[in-house]
């Protein structure tokens, strides 16, 4: 198949009116949330989920793609005039992007910002539609064993891209693995694990955790430390870089994009990872080096670069594999679960419209931002001084009804209550909500892939190993696993997260 | 308790126990099956013990190396948040939006060290205003405006 004609089919699909509309929403409220205070994609993608049953599937996510890149974009802006990162994957933007602000240069790294962000995310978006219907066509021979060791290497990568401890990490998998389970079992048609209570038996749906961990669960920690925050940004001006800049910037930008899409294929390692470590190589390689920390131009351009392409590459392994690499794509997949859509390497060849239409759309999405948000400088300014204690009722409301509108119940709600609380002591204890989305949303179908390769086999556990593919990923996983174990590597990954 | 060296280990290993005990407990049952024809239990149970083994590494872990210890729970913003969202809950079909949207604004608006009547007043009138609108005129859920104690 001709990548041209399929990416025709995609722009005739995201060019109607009605599409260019919902993915300028989407980049809109997501530049919206990545520069309001405390409210990440992950739970702001759950709110908006309810709002976009009724949209046909091609727009609704084309829709919460926009929002995910968009957050990740408007992320870097509060990071650079405030130096407050409104998003993870910008903290690095803040250490640079938030001294040239201060030194009256605000401008010129919003406009880096925004070049960088917009090369990787074309690049990102090629790398998308090239690679996928290859790696999709190859995961289309995978039997049930290849698939069940598929997703353990998963599951184990986002482990090890963690950050934190990786006991807890891999305990907070499990944990996520077991709340999967909760429902009746598609085999035996048991209910398991609902207390008899009747709202269960159809399992607890992934907006209910989402928002009770990463919304709830987010705003009592963020009122246990309520900043103050202050703006004192002069006006901004000379949004174009000089040819000098541009030149400066040249090299980090194909460094951060080039590391970036290779992370953001990784499952755990998306944006965030991303934009660390282009930032640390870029501190070892760039001849200004000196300067970095102090307002280097080239240390703004290589992260942004990072976050942009591992956001969107991180969709490779979603809709090629089915398997969401981080919990914004557990979500994606939920979403297109809701719409009817079985994920997986069927999407391309079943759903040529969908995919297609997708992918044009993020690069259309990614042009949008470049305008909506250096002109729009302003409005955005002015959403960054929104008060966190007004805008956290606001935040929990939209929850709420988000959450009792996915079943008109109250059930609903109290369940979110329970994640809530259970997402707050999780923080407390430094045990990562991330990994547990995952498990999540990886449960039920790793248990299936499991009962049915060992069915195949006749009980005989050896058909993990005797697979070609299914034993080489199983020997990664585990060589990964040792690798972040042994104590000299361990000290090396906790010091990458340190900085 | 001198010899637990990593409060924060130690707590998370108590909560995966905990969880990996119930699992474990509550997966005996189901049916168990064999490897070839696992029954509903199987899996589960599976998961519980690889949990419970994890969390006794986790627990000689925070017994062995030095860690940080636990900060004390934020008892006024937990219980403010999450009654909010109850109350919520409990009020949305009987009394309805009108009434439950103010009451989750002000209540959850206490949490903050920064709360003043005013402002949070004329947010939760706005709020309210704001999702009627959005909520029932526009998208069309079926959200009560006033709810089934008043006659509605």
């Amino acid at each position: 198949m001709d990548i041209f004609a399929n990416l025709a089919v995609g722009f005739e699909t995201a060019f109607t009116l009605a599409n260019l509309f919902y993915c300028l929403l989407g980049v809109f409220v997501g530049t919206a949330v990545g520069v309001l205070p405390g409210l990440g994609p992950t739970a702001t993608i759950a709110m908006l989920l309810p709002i976009t049953f009724g949209l046909p599937p091609v727009s609704s996510l084309i829709m919460l793609s926009g929002i995910y890149y968009g957050a990740q974009y408007g992320g870097s802006t509060t990071a650079i005039l405030v130096n407050l990162p409104g998003e993870a994957s910008s903290v690095v933007t803040a250490l640079d992007g938030y001294k040239m602000a201060r030194q009256g240069q605000a401008g010129r790294a919003l406009a880096t910002a925004a070049i960088a962000s917009f090369f990787a995310g074309t690049v990102a978006t090629c790398l998308l539609a090239w690679f996928a219907p290859p790696l999709a066509s190859m995961a289309l021979q995978f039997g049930p064993a290849e698939y069940f060791s598929l997703m353990t290497m998963g599951l184990v990568a986002s482990v090890v891209l963690a950050h934190g401890s990786l006991f807890k990490a891999v305990g907070m998998v499990v944990v996520g693995l077991i709340l999967g389970l909760i429902g009746t079992d598609v085999n035996s048609g048991a209910t398991r694990f609902t207390f008899d209570l009747p709202p269960l038996a159809d399992g607890i749906n992934f907006v209910i955790v989402a928002m009770g961990m990463f919304g709830l669960g987010e705003i009592i920690k963020n009122l246990e430390h309520e900043e103050t925050r202050s703006m004192t940004i002069k006006k901004i001006e000379g949004l174009f870089p000089t040819r000098a800049d541009l030149r400066r910037i040249v090299g980090p930008v194909l460094r951060g994009t080039g590391l970036g899409s290779l992370l953001g294929i990784l499952p755990g390692g998306g944006a965030m990872l991303s934009s660390f470590a282009s930032y640390s190589i870029e501190k070892k390689v760039s001849p200004n080096r000196a300067q970095f920390g102090k307002g280097a131009i080239e240390g703004v351009a290589a992260p942004e670069a990072a976050n942009n392409a591992g956001a969107q590459t991180s969709f490779i392994p979603m809709l090629t594999l089915g398997i969401p690499s981080n919990p914004v794509m557990a979500l994606m997949i939920g979403a297109m679960i809701i719409q009817g859509i079985q994920p997986g390497p069927g999407v391309i060849t079943e759903q040529p419209m969908l995919f297609w239409g997708m992918i044009a759309s993020m690069w259309i999405g990614n042009l949008f931002l470049v305008v909506l948000n250096l002109p729009m400088i302003g409005l955005w300014v002015r959403m960054i001084m929104v008060p966190y204690h007004l805008l956290y009722p606001a935040i929990l409301l939209f929850c709420a009804i988000g959450v009792f509108s996915l079943n008109n119940s109250d059930f609903d709600i109290t369940l979110m209550a329970v994640f809530g609380l259970f997402g707050y002591l999780c923080a407390k204890l430094d045990c990562e909500p991330a990994p547990l989305m995952l498990g999540f949303i990886i449960g039920p179908m790793m248990e299936e892939y499991l009962r049915r390769a060992l069915l195949l086999s006749r009980s005989d556990p050896m058909v993990f190993v005797s697979s070609p593919i299914s034993a080489t990923m199983l020997a990664m996983s585990l060589a990964a696993l040792v690798m972040v174990m042994l104590p000299a590597l361990r000290k090396k990954r906790e010091e990458a997260f340190v900085e | 308790m001198r010899f637990i060296r990593s409060a924060k280990d130690f707590w998370s290993g108590i909560m995966f126990l905990a969880i990996a005990l119930s699992t474990i407990v509550i997966a005996q049952d189901y049916p168990m099956g064999s490897a070839g024809r696992m029954g509903p239990g199987f899996f589960p149970a599976m998961l519980g013990w690889i949990l419970a083994a994890i969390a006794l590494v986790v627990l000689i872990g925070a017994l062995t190396k030095p860690g940080e210890a636990l900060e004390p729970l934020a008892w006024k913003d937990l219980v403010l948040v999450l009654a909010a969202v109850l109350l919520f809950g409990f009020l949305v079909r009987g009394a309805g939006l009108a009434i439950a949207i103010p009451l989750l604004i002000v209540v959850s608006a206490f949490g903050s060290v920064k709360f003043r009547w005013k402002p949070t007043l004329a947010l939760a009138a706005g709020a309210t205003v704001f999702c009627v609108l959005l909520f029932v005129k526009a998208l069309g859920l079926p959200l009560p405006v006033l709810g089934s104690w008043f006659g509605a």
